[in-house]
């Protein structure tokens, strides 16, 4: 028996000229996530694309998984290709169909017939397989307005599909299709979840770590290498940055004033983060923060960190609660990572009571005292190491 | 000195030279403990991480979902023990198999003096389990269904897809587990797609170390710890971790990943062939199922006895089994559970294959069985004149 999968785009659809560039982006991220499966011949019509398996015994169920993470696809069909032949397609659904018509209890046809040559119409096909299941299904009851298995028979220009119905696909825009940000990963539950969320709007990620060793560890470093592996079925493949901020943090604790340490230390990250960004071609940057979550997230703070960003900042999750986040970091696979409890470079020196409300007046004085700033981001800069994380790894961490 | 012929597989298998290096690689350079926060620890926390990454990989699960033990006879305790303790108070009935291995039969006898209720369902004469019978044995008290994936005295693959679809669309939260040792590695597993809450599986039936072995758990699926102590294996298994075995694991899982398929082959060849030579003559009687796994072959030459058969073989530098090498020599409880007549259980051997195995072994092997059968059935024959 034959089997093929069905795209249908999503959002992709409504785009005027564009919309073959969006869909090519499409197919090419969907294809290097199929390739180590075996190969797969990619083809358009009429607003599907087909993947047809080119070698016997490749895993489609695993196919079906990894375009459920691939953004721009709005549902995905595994279907039987039959000939268009009525009694070809009345033998082989009930084979093809049996596991999930046994599991189910409710079930109806439906038929789509762009074909108009195909001698019998859309409600005559439903009728008579129908019938037929019925008859080979017993316990099977039919319930049009809410059952559990959707029969469908597609006629289409090339051949026959028949299917148990299309499952929702991950939606959003192709990654790449929005061009390229860099996200400014921290190690806990947020930062992961944000740039998931902007790769969803087809934005392709390069990301920025920071650590302050000895304050934080080797673990640290790797739990956030580990998170990006954890976001590359959905992101794709991510340069990480991993930049050291021990002596600009030393630093400040020596000369600047205490209360304004966060807002200080994320102004600096901002500013590094344009560096790589302006190297790596992002035009935007990305933050996990949350409005009011910690002290350097208050309304105030933000804009004391913003102003040290000329891109513009993205800040996905700015009006979520932790509760909404965390469901999505589980539904990614990213939380159990994320919880590991390691030191980031965030939790050093942190103030006992940091200021909730600076003013950028007061902030910028601040980093008036350290009048080497510029020299000591840029010697953090000429000591980043790049760990290239793809689907497979990171060449040195995860092999 | 006379040639090794090794026909004891499903008992153990040698250790791929590859796990032998990583392993002495492990324990005399990556010695740090895995939770040691300096860089000797990590540096073994991270191999142990590829470890579980290459077990899960060969299982088909994510990595997070593996609990490295001390072989599958610890997991299959911890997951009985760990899940009946974890749902007793939504009933007492366990369902498995008659022929499960002892490292299930045995905790469910223990279960039973502890007063939950254990229903054994027997294979059929060939050896086979109805998915029927173990569906219908579940009813709305059973908390526990164990059963294994291929049994390791017969090699019939159990119909396991079809009695997890069975007892989920029966009832949804039974706890279900699977003995996947004589299946790891040589039935394709994709775990992630099974609807099967825990698998036992071990390294030393291919070619890992002996003494490791590891527990898959489902995403939501609790059981509850049977040791205290540390924070390892997520509190599920304290101690300090077997690093050097667990990276030996992983690479013996990784090759099997990579070459399983090649492997499966040769064994398969070999199978057929003594199976060719063997069976129809007279007085062998061959009880491995034609569509079971290749890995073994279980026969009985009427009227010799297992153990001296085995002993004979044994001069001729070749190693088979009269059983199940757990239970030393005891007499058969599967084959016996299959309701085998006495003088066909007395004479069972047990023969199990590995790649390295090859066509002239066999050969030699079916030889050895038959001049065996020949000078032992006739002392027999003197022995009871007398």
């Amino acid at each position: 028996m034959k089997e093929i999968i069905l795209l249908k785009d999503g959002e992709i659809a409504l785009k005027g000229l564009n919309r073959y560039s969006f869909e090519d982006t499409m197919i090419k991220n969907a294809k290097r996530r199929l390739s180590s499966l075996g190969r797969f011949r990619f083809y358009k019509a009429q607003s599907t694309i087909y993947i047809e398996p080119m070698e016997e015994n490749i895993d489609m169920e695993e196919a079906v998984e990894r375009l459920k993470k691939v953004f721009g696809i709005a549902a995905i069909c595994r279907a039987c290709v039959a000939e268009k032949d009525w009694e070809q397609i009345c033998s082989l659904a009930p084979v093809y169909l049996k596991d999930i018509l046994e599991d189910a209890s409710t079930f109806k046809v439906t038929a789509k017939r762009s074909d108009k040559k195909f001698p019998l119409n859309s409600p005559k096909i439903c009728a008579e397989l129908g019938a037929l299941l019925l008859e080979k299904f017993p316990h099977l009851q039919v319930d049009v307005k809410n059952p559990e298995v959707i029969v469908t028979v597609e006629i289409r220009d090339y051949a026959a599909y028949i299917h148990g119905g299309q499952i929702p696909g991950p939606g959003g825009m192709p990654v790449g299709s929005s061009g390229r940000a860099m996200l400014l990963l921290s190690g806990g539950i947020d930062s992961p979840v944000a740039g998931y969320m902007m790769a969803k709007r087809g934005l392709e990620l390069s990301a920025v770590h920071f650590v302050s060793p000895p304050y934080t560890s080797d673990r640290a470093k790797l739990k956030v290498i580990q998170l990006a592996h954890l976001m590359t079925p959905y992101c794709g493949n991510i340069n990480l940055y991993v930049v050291n901020l021990t002596r600009i943090q030393e630093r400040m604790r020596d000369g600047c004033p205490e209360d304004l340490f966060t807002v200080l230390l994320r102004r600096v990250m901002m500013e590094i983060a344009e560096h790589i960004a302006q190297e790596e071609g992002c035009s935007a940057l990305i933050t996990g923060e949350s409005l009011a979550q910690v002290a350097s997230q208050t309304v105030y703070a933000i804009a004391c960190t913003d102003a040290a960003a000329r891109r513009p900042v993205f800040r996905p999750l700015i009006g979520m609660d932790k509760e909404e986040i965390i469901r999505i970091a589980r539904s990614i696979g990213t939380f159990e990572t994320s919880i590991l409890p390691y030191e980031d470079c965030c939790t050093v020196f942190t103030p006992k009571h940091p200021k909730t409300k600076p003013a950028l007046q007061m902030v910028l004085d601040a980093e008036g005292l350290l009048p080497d700033r510029k020299e000591l981001i840029q010697e953090a800069l000429s000591s980043a190491e790049t760990v290239k994380v793809t689907l497979s790894g990171a060449a040195g961490y995860i092999e | 000195m006379k040639p090794e012929l090794y026909f004891d597989n499903a008992a153990t298998t040698s250790t791929a030279a590859e796990a032998a290096e990583a392993i002495l690689e492990m324990l005399t350079c990556c010695y740090g403990n895995p939770s040691s926060l300096h860089y000797k620890g990590l540096e073994a926390q991270m191999r142990m991480d590829k470890a579980r990454r290459q077990v899960g990989g060969l299982l088909g699960c994510r990595p997070e979902r593996i609990t490295f033990t001390s072989g599958a006879t610890e997991a299959n305790n911890l997951v009985l023990f760990g899940a009946a303790a974890a749902r007793k108070r939504q009933g007492n009935r366990i369902v498995t198999t008659a022929f499960e291995h002892s490292s299930v039969l045995e905790p469910c006898r223990q279960l039973e003096k502890e007063g939950f209720e254990v229903v054994y369902i027997r294979p059929d004469p060939s050896g086979r389990i109805q998915a029927q019978d173990v569906v219908e044995a579940v009813d709305g008290k059973t908390i526990l269904v164990s059963c294994m994936m291929v049994n390791n005295e017969l090699g019939t693959i159990l119909p396991i897809e079809e009695i997890v679809r069975g007892i989920r669309r029966k009832k949804k939260d039974v706890f279900i587990h699977s003995d996947g040792v004589q299946a790891l590695g040589k039935l394709p597993i994709r775990l992630s797609r099974l609807e099967v809450d825990a698998v036992s599986v071990s390294a030393h039936k291919i070619h890992g170390p002996k003494g490791i072995g590891a527990l898959y758990l489902r995403e939501g699926s609790r059981i509850l710890p049977r040791t205290f102590g540390g924070e390892q294996e997520k509190r599920l298994r304290p101690g300090t971790e077997n690093s050097a075995y667990i990276v030996g694991f992983g690479v013996a899982c990784e090759l099997m990943e990579q070459n399983g398929g090649a492997y499966m082959e040769r064994i398969r060849q070999c199978h057929l062939r003594l199976r060719e030579l063997l069976q129809g003559r007279e007085g062998i009687v061959v009880h491995s199922p034609e569509d079971g796994l290749p890995t073994v072959l279980s026969l009985s030459v009427l009227g010799v006895r297992s153990e001296t058969m085995l002993h004979y073989l044994e001069q001729e530098g070749i190693c088979v089994s009269s059983g199940s090498a757990c239970s030393k020599g005891a007499k058969s409880h599967v084959l016996a559970a299959l309701g085998m007549p006495e003088p066909e259980i007395d004479s069972a051997l047990r023969i199990s294959f590995s790649h390295y195995n090859t066509l002239d072994q066999v050969e030699a092997l079916a030889r050895a069985i038959e001049e065996g059968q020949a000078s032992l059935q006739i002392q027999n024959g003197r022995g009871r004149r007398r």
